[in-house]
């Protein structure tokens, strides 16, 4: 979905239509002349529940963001966007090749599962919803959600790793890309399945065919949500380790190629955070709270562009 | 000079073929990538299901050293931890999915507590298990010590505390799969088309009649979507897990106990694993894509149903 | 988009003409080796290795399938894994370290443990920390009347191979009841994952002991019990005495051995090496001959590293035996 204001306008409260509802803010969710006085009670007693249960959320969340900040906050500066990473028993460095691995291998990953999902779900739900197909992408997409991280990996490394004879960052991308399909296929479906149908209609009755209805007016309509699933999608996988430890492995040096063991944030957070070197173990919390503020930055861009554009 | 405006024409009547096809050869191309995953599963799972067949289901003992192997407490633990995740993440994500769509709150707050949301899809699993180390542990830990001093004769809160332990990893589970509920039932309630609303309103419903009797129920496949996608992320989470479950091979009743899960038995062994310990693990991963395919299949039942019910809304 | 502009600056120039090595494997030396990697590229920048720690199981397949120029495993190789290899196999060993038994006791230091009370605590007989196992040789310690929690790896390892390879040997019970390998089941406790989930686990439990190896011990302020060995003394894991146990260790022709149950009087009871797997044979004179080099550093220059990383330096015969096996490479 597009920014908050996106919500609002388009599919919450009408802020605009002159009802008898109350004035946006109203915390209490407001007394309606309209209702009896059990009725608004319950009515308050929901809005309240409805936003506690939303604030108490927040506790944990800041909790577990309070931690990667303060420990990943003292050993963050440039030096470490441009050094090496240190090895056990040594101080400085940094994870300049485990950003730039990250980058590329998401990036490729992306290359690979968005196009597919993105186009399998305008398949399944504007051309031939009902078809025989359409019902096993639906289920296969969903099946894919529950295969584990790590099965991913071993998928690639049977597939490429095993083929090439080399650990490379093409494997590390198709282990990712595994794993970035259902939630891209899903949540586009659902992007899609939510434009509403009088959009096509209008469409079709001013005499569009079915491509230009797709690529002119639906998936426009749609984009802001299937970000969103992209968004997801490219968040998990920076942060996942299961895919990339036995598929792009990881290097203590800058790769040469796409085709050599391929340094990660994810895999250098794993490793460094389970030796017993306090140094490492720092390093570990930059590299979360890099890695945080990476997806955190991708997130909001991508949001703001497309607010902007749609 | 008609022939290339020709050509282009060519192609631009013949696009419309073209991407359609194209969108096919990705669907066709999803299926059979989860085909060849299972493949490849089944087969380096074969000499391990010929050998212990069905009673590997059953079966309660992992002795890697003696061959022997059994998933039952496993299959148990990684239901329970989901389920129970489930149960705490389901209220939260839906209440935020609701705050985050409607105006209770100004429109700054609101986008605060989207953001924040959507930063902790963010976090490396492994950052969500040290988290629970430090933090969830010693909470649990009290929590449990306080329970089973009261309660401890009921079966599910019996002690020992252990602060590794089935109700750890559940609660840092719903806090990982809490992203993903909240963002994808957030856009099925904004896709709710507003009229709806206004038609409720216009009935005299108060505001959260029209939520649970109009905005809801229209929303709910979406919803139904997002727990499914909730729960197989929940089922398949390794790190973090494997990292606070305690992984223990013994059944147990109690929440408060080690226990462990599918997805944790992997991170746990497949490293280190040779020969029919490999063979089973990947029989292990194999049932739990079948769990997950079960889970699925209910889900698709309840979304028929609630279909049903609002297709007259919709 | 993004992709593509991280390709441009993936290769700076610098670094074309390296001659790269990668290894992967256990998981116990990877701090060590990868400090040798980067200590050997300051001494010969010429070469790059790259060591990845993916657990002995996951290097041993990874060699022999031939993914890596080199493997490590704190389980050798067996004869039959060995076997299947075409290239040959010769094994290295690199360093080595101990395992301790760590335990949080609120005011109690100096514990220690009978070869009974080992075993004991990990069959689940040993239930009370004042269990006369253990109180018979602590006569000057008040030991709690707490149950005894016990922490143990969830993950398999070469710590808990070489770990349970030693209570198998000093308790026949045990090694009924449950056996020697990289993962079992024991009939009592928690599972931690990695050294440093039972270092977590014993950390954050007062009555807790685990199996860990030293460095985290050491790096974490963990208490640790002094052994007994077989001579009956009992005796504080030190380095020292760990390297006491090394330098006593008769070596075959193909260096897989295990001290499982050390004879010497001040020999650390449960110590071991971890170790290098090379082909016999490489198709590349050049990779061959810069891997070469590396190990032979790494066997003399790079034990420097090992104490202050909680690793035991190879005593001095040792290194020698493994210069020998490294010469044999073709």
């Amino acid at each position: 979905m597009g920014a908050a204001c996106d919500t609002t306008t388009h599919g919450g409260y009408p802020m605009n239509s002159g009802t008898a509802e109350p004035a946006i803010g109203d915390f209490l969710g407001g007394i309606h002349s309209k209702g009896t006085g059990f009725r608004s009670l319950i009515n308050r007693i929901l809005t309240v529940l409805c936003v506690g249960l939303s604030l108490l959320t927040l506790v944990p969340l800041f909790s577990i963001i309070f931690l990667v900040v303060k420990n990943g906050w003292p050993l963050l500066s440039w030096q470490t966007f441009v050094e090496l990473p240190p090895a056990a028993g040594m101080v400085g460095g940094g994870f300049a090749n485990a950003v730039v691995g990250t980058l590329v291998m998401v990036g490729l990953g992306l290359a690979i599962s968005a196009p597919v999902g993105i186009l399998a779900a305008i398949y399944i739900n504007e051309y031939a919803p009902n078809a025989r197909l359409s019902h096993a992408v639906r289920l296969v997409a969903k099946l894919l959600t529950g295969i584990p991280s790590i099965i991913c990996g071993v998928f690639a490394f049977a597939v490429i790793v095993s083929t090439t004879g080399t650990f490379s960052a093409y494997a590390g991308a198709v282990a990712l890309s595994v794993l970035m399909l259902p939630t891209i296929l899903l949540t586009a479906e659902q992007a899609l399945l939510s434009v509403q149908s009088s959009f096509r209609e209008a469409s079709y009755g001013l005499g569009a065919t079915k491509f230009q209805t797709i690529t002119r007016i639906v998936l426009p309509d749609a984009l802001p949500a299937i970000m969103t699933g992209v968004m997801l999608a490219v968040a998990r996988a920076a942060g996942e380790t299961a895919p990339l430890i036995f598929t792009a492995l990881f290097s203590q040096f800058w790769a040469q190629s796409l085709n050599e063991p391929t340094a990660s944030l994810s895999v250098l957070i794993f490793n460094f955070s389970t030796v017993p070197f306090p140094h490492q173990i720092a390093m570990a919390w930059t590299a979360s709270l890099v890695l945080v503020a990476f997806v955190t930055v991708a997130n909001v861009l991508a949001q703001w562009v497309f607010s902007k554009k749609y | 000079m008609a022939s290339p405006n020709e050509s282009t024409l060519q192609v631009g009547r013949r696009l419309p073929d073209l991407f359609r096809i194209l969108c096919w050869i990705a669907g066709a191309g999803v299926v059979l990538v989860l085909g060849w995953i299972i493949v490849e599963i089944a087969q380096s799972a074969w000499p391990a299901i010929s050998k212990f067949g069905l009673e590997f289901l059953s079966n309660s003992a992992w002795v890697p050293n003696r061959e022997r192997f059994g998933v039952f407490p496993f299959i148990i633990g990684t239901i329970s931890s989901s389920a129970i995740a489930m149960l705490f993440a389901f209220p939260l994500g839906l209440a935020i999915a609701i705050f985050l769509s409607e105006d209770f709150l100004p429109l700054p707050v609101r986008q605060t507590v989207r953001f924040v949301v959507e930063m902790l899809a963010a976090i490396p699993s492994v950052v969500y298990g040290l988290w629970g180390i430090f933090v969830v542990i010693p909470i649990v830990k009290t929590i449990g010590d306080w329970t089973t001093e009261r309660f401890g004769t009921v079966p599910i809160f019996e002690g020992p505390t252990y602060g590794n332990s089935l109700l750890t990893a559940s609660l840092v589970l719903a806090l990982m799969i809490l992203p993903t509920l909240t963002a994808i039932s957030r856009n099925a309630l904004a896709a709710v088309p507003p009229a709806l609303r206004e038609g409720a309103y216009a009935l005299g419903a108060t505001r959260w009649e029209a939520i649970l009797g109009v905005i809801l129920p229209t929303a709910a496949p979406g919803v139904v979507a997002a727990t499914i996608l909730a729960l197989g992320r929940a089922m398949g989470e390794t790190m973090a897990v494997a990292m606070l479950i305690g992984n223990s091979s013994r059944p147990s009743w109690s929440i408060f106990a080690p226990s462990g899960t599918l997805a944790g038995l992997l991170a746990n062994q497949f490293g280190e694993a040779s020969g029919l310990q490999v063979n089973s693990l990947m029989y292990a991963a194999l049932i739990l894509v079948v769990i997950t395919l079960g889970v699925n299949l209910v889900g698709e039942w309840v979304l028929r149903v609630t279909r049903r019910r609002t297709e007259g809304i919709r | 988009m993004l992709a593509i502009a991280a390709v441009a600056m993936f290769s700076p120039v610098e670094s074309l003409l390296a001659q790269q090595i990668s290894g992967a494997g256990a998981t116990f030396p990877a701090p060590l080796y990868q400090r040798w990697g980067v200590e050997y590229n300051k001494v010969n920048p010429a070469v790059q290795v790259n060591y990845q720690s993916v657990g002995s199981g996951a290097g041993v397949k990874n060699f022999m399938t031939g993914v890596v120029d080199f493997g490590a495993s704190d389980a050798a190789m067996t004869d039959e894994e060995i076997g299947k290899v075409a290239r040959g196999v010769v094994l290295i060993p690199a360093t080595a370290g101990e395992i301790v038994f760590a335990y949080n006791l609120p005011g109690v230091k100096g514990l220690k443990l009978s070869r009974e009370a080992m075993a004991g605590i990990y069959l689940g007989t040993v239930k009370k920390w004042n269990d006369p196992a253990i109180a018979k040789h602590n006569p000057d310690i008040k030991l709690p009347d707490m149950p005894v929690k016990v922490a143990y790896r969830s993950d398999g390892s070469g710590t808990t191979f070489v770990f349970t390879q030693h209570l198998a040997a000093i308790s026949k019970q045990f090694d009924d009841e449950i056996g020697f390998d990289k993962s079992v089941t024991f009939p009592v406790g928690v599972g931690g994952k990695g050294n440093e989930g039972v270092t977590a686990l014993v950390k954050q439990s007062p009555g807790t002991v685990g199996y860990v190896e030293y460095g985290y011990a050491v790096n974490n302020g963990l208490e640790m019990a002094s052994l007994q060995n077989k001579a009956g003394n009992f005796v504080s894991p030190d380095l020292e005495n760990g390297a006491a146990t090394l330098a006593n260790v008769q070596f075959p022709e193909n260096l897989r051995v295990w001290p499982v149950d050390p004879e010497g009087a001040t020999d650390y009871p449960i110590a071991s090496f971890t170790w290098l797997l090379l082909y016999k044979k490489y198709d590349d004179a050049a990779k061959r001959d810069a891997l070469k080099g590396f190990v032979n550093w790494a066997l003399t220059d790079g034990q420097k590293f090992a104490p202050e990383l909680g690793y035991i330096p190879l005593p001095a015969k040792v290194v020698e035996k493994a210069q020998a096996a490294l010469a044999t490479i073709q």
